[in-house]
């Protein structure tokens, strides 16, 4: 049998919880609504006179992305607490660290799918005309859901512990996102607004060195949250 | 001396070191509305600030001993750091309520309104709720084992999470100046209110002292009680 390493631990256990997911889709598609309901509801959310479209759109997509995000971590580790699949994975030779990586990248995965479509409705909804902004925005798009990914996995994995799993997890969560979250919504209405690329590189460098600080320490501590 | 007997030791010396500190916090005040200056433009207002600042201190310190208790809890695992740093994680909570208590009733008269979105008040606001839900998990968790990791895994994430907070707030304030806060900047003091400011402070950190070493003993004799009653079953 060939020798389990981090990355093939990692990718495996990503495999599992996409296949899941797959064969179910209940959460994906749950999350996609919920998604499409928040930019929705959100839109009405305003005194249109006063507030317009563009004004109100990088806060109803940054909320909208936090709200279906929160669900789908929520997901990842309560799939393991039935039948005490978690004891089982513990069990297993596999490091915490592929373990960590490979729920990082399911995350990332459902979350990227739920944003990817989720993105051109709110274009669509808000009329916000950013085809040519677009790569810039799918950039900072990614660093926010992989400092937020990386942060709520660690903090999913320890709320699954507890009673009323659903509500601790945002009490918990939140003020962690208030570094990427403001900072991708400050991001967001430069983008929008066509601002130059300077405007942008100091939220950029809040929201990198968040990623880089939060998925490192997260990556650490796990091993206390999975070790007995 | 066995571990119970111990814990009352403690909680009789932060009972002492507690009474100290109210009389301190009584003369203080004696200090503050008797002896100390009326400040010119902000009236009777300001000598909420003899309270204010230094129990905004005390819960900071009490929130960054959380933190760095917490580091050292993974790295020991030994229990007591556990429970102090709940013990000073609850003070501070209670610390930063009277902070964000204060604050408001001060902001109303001086700047005209109870809550602005400063920078201090938001990171200070965001602080508090973390480690609202730092004492919400460990509600939630049964076993002390996991509930002494999982809360120190939480509380050395939020003593890196505290600065960027800050630092987010910071730029959202400066890159948007709001025209309806009104911060004074702040006046280099006068040295007798320096004094009663100093006075102060040192004073809730002694009122820190004494509450975090009542309820350390308080969790260890708890601790004490339910392994005597885990004792009794088997």
């Amino acid at each position: 049998m060939p020798r389990s390493t981090t990355a093939s631990v990692a990718f495996a256990v990503a495999a599992k919880d996409l296949k899941v997911e797959l064969r179910t889709k209940t959460a994906f598609v749950s999350s996609l609504v919920f998604a499409v309901l928040v930019l929705a509801v959100l839109y009405f959310a305003r005194d249109k006179t006063t507030v317009g479209d563009f004004d109100l759109a990088p806060g109803a997509l940054w909320v909208t992305f936090t709200f279906a995000g929160m669900l789908g971590l929520n997901r990842a580790f309560l799939l393991e607490r039935e039948n005490r699949a978690l004891d089982g994975l513990r069990l297993t030779p596999a490091s915490a660290t592929g373990i960590f990586l490979g729920k990082v990248m399911g995350n990332l995965v459902f979350l990227g799918v739920v944003e990817l479509v989720s993105l051109p409705l709110f274009i669509l909804f808000y009329d916000v005309p950013i085809w040519s902004q677009l790569p810039i925005l799918v950039a900072v798009i990614a660093m926010a859901t992989v400092g937020f990914v990386a942060v709520g996995t660690l903090l999913s994995a320890m709320v699954v512990r507890t009673r009323f799993s659903e509500v601790m997890l945002p009490v918990l969560l939140l003020p962690f996102l208030v570094p990427p979250i403001v900072s991708a919504v400050q991001l967001t209405w430069r983008i929008l607004a066509l601002r130059p690329l300077s405007e942008l590189t100091g939220w950029l460098s809040l929201l990198g060195s968040f990623d880089i600080i939060f998925f490192t320490l997260s990556l650490m501590l796990f091993e206390a949250i999975l070790v007995e | 001396m066995t571990r119970r007997e111990r814990a009352l030791t403690t909680a009789h010396r932060g009972t002492i070191i507690t009474g100290i500190a109210l009389l301190g916090l009584v003369g203080v005040y004696v200090r503050a509305l008797m002896f100390t200056p009326m400040e010119r433009s902000q009236g009777l207002a300001q000598k909420i600030f003899y309270v204010h600042a230094p129990v905004a201190w005390a819960a900071l310190l009490a929130f960054g001993i959380t933190g760095l208790l917490s580091l050292l809890y993974l790295m020991l695992r030994d229990r007591k750091l556990d429970l102090i740093a709940a013990a000073s994680a609850e003070v501070g909570v209670a610390f930063a309520v009277v902070m964000l208590t204060t604050g408001p009733l001060w902001g109303k008269p001086v700047w005209g309104t109870w809550w602005t979105w400063d920078a201090r008040l938001t990171s200070t606001l965001f602080t508090f709720l973390l480690f609202v839900g730092y004492l919400v998990l460990r509600g939630a968790l049964t076993d002390f084992e996991v509930r002494g990791r999982f809360s120190a895994v939480l509380g050395v994430m939020a003593l890196v999470l505290v600065p960027f907070i800050h630092v987010t707030v910071y730029w959202f304030r400066t890159l948007h100046p709001d025209p309806v806060v009104m911060k004074p900047e702040a006046p280099s003091l006068p040295s007798v209110m320096l004094v009663t400011l100093l006075t102060s402070m040192a004073v809730c950190t002694l009122l820190y002292v004494g509450f975090i070493m009542q309820r350390y003993a308080l969790a260890v004799l708890r601790d004490v009680r339910e392994e005597e009653a885990a004792g009794g079953l088997s």
